[in-house]
């Protein structure tokens, strides 16, 4: 990581600290915007990690902003700090200067006609929350951008599995404020494996802080005269839940280091974020299992912090495309390849550039 | 780019490893055109060619990393990465020198006595000299302290009795560097009073036996020491420091290509015929699978990148070994379920060989070198649980 990186990521952690805590993540849930961690993350220009100096941004390296998404999964964040961060790396992508505002961002699924989008729209994460939202589509003269003022847009609330916004959205002759071509090769697509990469950061940190838990857990929860920890049964679960946690970062830096070197979703990282977004899956499908079953009964309660990640991480498998949609792309490009491809594909990733 | 405790360093290959994939992909495609070896499943487990590996010798990629002084070809441990992912992947017959290449060599050059080393380190170099490991004895397994084969002191070395077991290529080998005891064991330090020995199997007393495999293959062995004298020279390291050394040893041998690549060949044969027609499934599980794959393949030469640079990334090679043995099991069932069932039945063509003799070889990957219920526990002690 560099200089300014380590700044950054210390930064955004502290605030993370101090801010995102048990109760402001629990009353979030129901209903309180955090105000004050947010106006500290937009404060201290995290929302615009990936923006450039030229475009108002902090001039940090992409990765320094998953670095960021790391942490902030890892916090449970209440706030739509991913969603900010994507919806300005497309209004950067269509030349359309970028907001500190809250944003989320729509991919698809609605009409335009030139003049205004119709339509509706599920599931759009901290919907109710944002101020503005950007909205991706492929049109006949190429991918655009589109940013709409939230306010123009009819929200219907929804609660996504992790108690976090996940609204539906109304679109009636909503004019939008502005509009851009998208640049780059952007289209709906890369901004769902965009999106797709967020959430793999964030459950790379969720992940590893969930071990951290359940590691402490275990070692100061006694029963039969022991700690938890002293048990075989459970070393050997933890051991493979770390297993799980080493591997999803692992596919996740990967695809995040190849998307901020080409810095766009060429192929090369449309594979990479294809093969972190299908291994997600068994990761959060094991860690969580672990993670709750060795915290026991007092792990189910809504009082501990546990769920703040478990629950995130169960919707975060499914959110931009599960691994029954990702892996079918996947194998579907592998096919592509064909068999004597396949290996020389797979050891093109560490070639130099 | 880390936020956790565990590191995977991005490696890119330096360009010299580039044009010696190339070279390497080259002999390996003349090699299988001129019928100089047919691709096999867990090819460094059950494909022995004294043959080949002397060509591999001759080409330079034995003894790579070790420093020229001895004999080796002081090249990265990239280069050799590259060398052996590709053999693996061919399914070429690299059995006869792999433990030696692997970690008798690196033992021998680090622990034995000069002139030792200098008359076999150049001989590993040419591949024409083979090793195996001398851990496992009939009454101990897992709990490898326990071993009870004992070494006397006698006039001018030690006289060895005891019995070692599952010692893959034994049968084919030269050396074995072997774990013994040198003091009677002592429960209050059980990790004392072993040693280890380099011990020539062409040495009088020493009987070898194969053991048939599940498959009916004979690729590991009973080997018998009947008061074999081994010279005092031929000890390795300090007389009591056995128990450092295999530690270290097994460390080194975790975490390579080896240890997710052994069935690659049967995904390769497979292709061939699932390009036609895949259904959801069969495209699902490819999309899994090479999602699998390139994920570890991330973590181990992650490792490697970590060794070059003099780290000792314990804890990352064990949970690399967990799991890239665990996913050998997972490809075999998951292509088996994929494939239609005429493949197995069939008796000739390529695929239908290697996903036999794959499938056959599934339960050995999370056995040997250390059960992954053992790699378990060390993962757990390095967490801070135990
Ligand atoms: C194909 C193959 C090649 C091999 N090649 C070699 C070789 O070249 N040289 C060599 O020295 N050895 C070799 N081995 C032996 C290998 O190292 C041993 O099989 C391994 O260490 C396990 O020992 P074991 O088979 O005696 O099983 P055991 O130790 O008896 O274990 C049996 C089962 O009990 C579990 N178990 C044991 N202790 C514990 C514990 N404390 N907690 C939880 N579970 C436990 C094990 O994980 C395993 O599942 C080879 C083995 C195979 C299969």
């Amino acid at each position: 990581m560099s200089e300014t990186g380590k700044i950054i990521f210390d930064t955004a952690s502290r605030i993370f600290e101090d801010l995102s805590t048990a109760e402001v993540i629990n009353a979030a849930e129901n209903g309180q915007w955090p105000e004050a961690l947010w106006q500290a993350i937009v404060e201290s220009g995290l929302t615009l990690t990936w923006i450039s100096e030229e475009a108002g941004g902090v001039g940090a390296d992409m990765l320094d902003g998953f670095a960021v998404l790391k942490a902030a999964g890892g916090a449970a964040v209440p706030v739509p700090l991913a969603e900010t961060m994507m919806a300005g790396w497309l209004q950067a992508k269509a030349g359309l200067p970028v907001g500190s505002e809250p944003m989320s961002v729509v991919i698809g699924g609605l009409h335009w006609d030139g003049e205004v989008l119709n339509g509706s729209v599920t599931g759009i994460p901290h919907g109710r929350n944002v101020k503005n939202l950007v909205v991706i589509l492929d049109s006949e003269e190429g991918a655009i951008a589109l940013c709409c003022k939230a306010d123009d847009v009819a929200v219907r609330p929804v609660a996504g599995l992790s108690g976090e916004p996940w609204d539906t959205l109304e679109f009636k002759g909503v004019k939008p404020d502005q509009l851009g071509a998208l640049q780059d090769g952007v289209d709906e697509a890369a901004a769902q494996a965009l999106g797709a990469l967020i959430r793999c950061a964030q459950a790379s940190g969720a992940m590893a802080q969930a071990l951290e838990l359940t590691i402490q857990y275990s070692m100061e929860r006694v029963q039969f005269g022991r700690p938890l920890a002293k048990f075989q049964a459970l070393q050997h679960s933890i051991a493979a839940f770390a297993g799980q946690v080493a591997a999803i970062n692992a596919a996740t830096d990967s695809a995040a280091e190849t998307l901020a070197r080409n810095n766009r979703v060429d192929n090369d990282t449309w594979v990479e974020i294809a093969a972190a977004k299908t291994r997600l899956e068994e990761a959060v499908n094991e860690g969580a299992a672990v993670a709750h079953q060795v915290h026991g009964a007092m792990g189910f309660t809504y009082e501990h912090q546990l769920h703040h990640l478990t629950r995130r991480l169960w919707s975060w498998r499914d959110e931009y495309g599960s691994d029954a949609v990702w892996s079918v792309r996947l194998g579907d490009e592998v096919l592509k390849w064909g068999a004597e491809a396949l290996w020389p594909k797979i050891t093109a990733v560490s070639n130099p550039r | 780019m880390s936020v956790t405790r565990f590191r995977f360093p991005f490696v890119e290959m330096p360009e010299a490893a580039i044009a010696l994939r190339e070279e390497v992909r080259q002999f390996l495609a003349e090699e299988r055109e001129n019928g100089g070896f047919v691709p096999m499943a867990d090819c460094w487990a059950s494909a022995m060619s004294p043959e080949y590996s002397r060509k591999v010798g001759q080409r330079g990629w034995l003894g790579m990393t070790w420093d020229k002084k001895y004999g080796g070809h002081g090249r990265t441990f990239l280069e050799r990465y590259v060398v052996t992912e590709e053999m693996l992947v061919a399914g070429a017959p690299v059995m006869a020198h792999w433990i030696a290449d692997r970690q008798s060599g690196p033992q021998i050059i680090k622990h034995a006595q000069p002139h030792v080393r200098d008359k076999v380190i150049p001989r590993i170099v040419a591949g024409e000299c083979f090793c195996a490991i001398g851990m496992s004895e009939p009454n101990s397994g897992s709990d490898l302290a326990s071993v009870a084969t004992k070494a006397e002191k006698v006039d001018g070395g030690w006289r060895v009795n005891g019995t070692k077991l599952w010692s893959t290529g034994a049968h084919g080998c030269d050396y074995m560097i072997t774990l013994l005891r040198t003091s009677p064991p002592d429960e209050k330090a059980r990790h004392e009073g072993l040693s280890q020995f380099i011990i020539d199997l062409k040495s009088p007393g020493v009987s070898i036996r194969g053991i048939a495999d599940i498959g009916g293959q004979v690729h590991f062995n009973e080997t018998q020491f009947e008061d074999v004298f081994v010279p005092d020279d031929y000890v390795l390291g300090e007389v009591g420091g056995g128990w450092k050394m295999v530690v270290g040893e097994l460390a080194l041998e975790r975490s390579g290509p080896e240890r997710f690549l052994s069935s690659f060949i049967v995904l390769q044969e497979a292709m061939r015929l699932l390009v036609n027609d895949p259904s959801e499934k069969t495209r699902q599980v490819l999309g899994e699978i090479v999602a699998k794959i390139k994920t570890l393949r991330r973590m181990s030469l992650g490792i490697a990148g970590l060794l070059e640079e003099g780290a000792s990334p314990e804890m990352e090679a064990a949970l690399v070994k967990d799991g890239a043995t665990l996913f050998e099991r997972e490809l075999l069932e998951k292509l088996r379920a994929i494939l239609p069932q005429h493949v197995l039945a069939s008796s000739s063509g390529l695929l239908p060989a290697v996903l036999r003799d794959g499938i056959l070889r599934v339960p050995s990957s999370t056995l040997r070198g250390g059960t992954n219920e053992v790699l378990k526990g060390m993962i757990a002690r390095q967490l801070g649980m135990r």
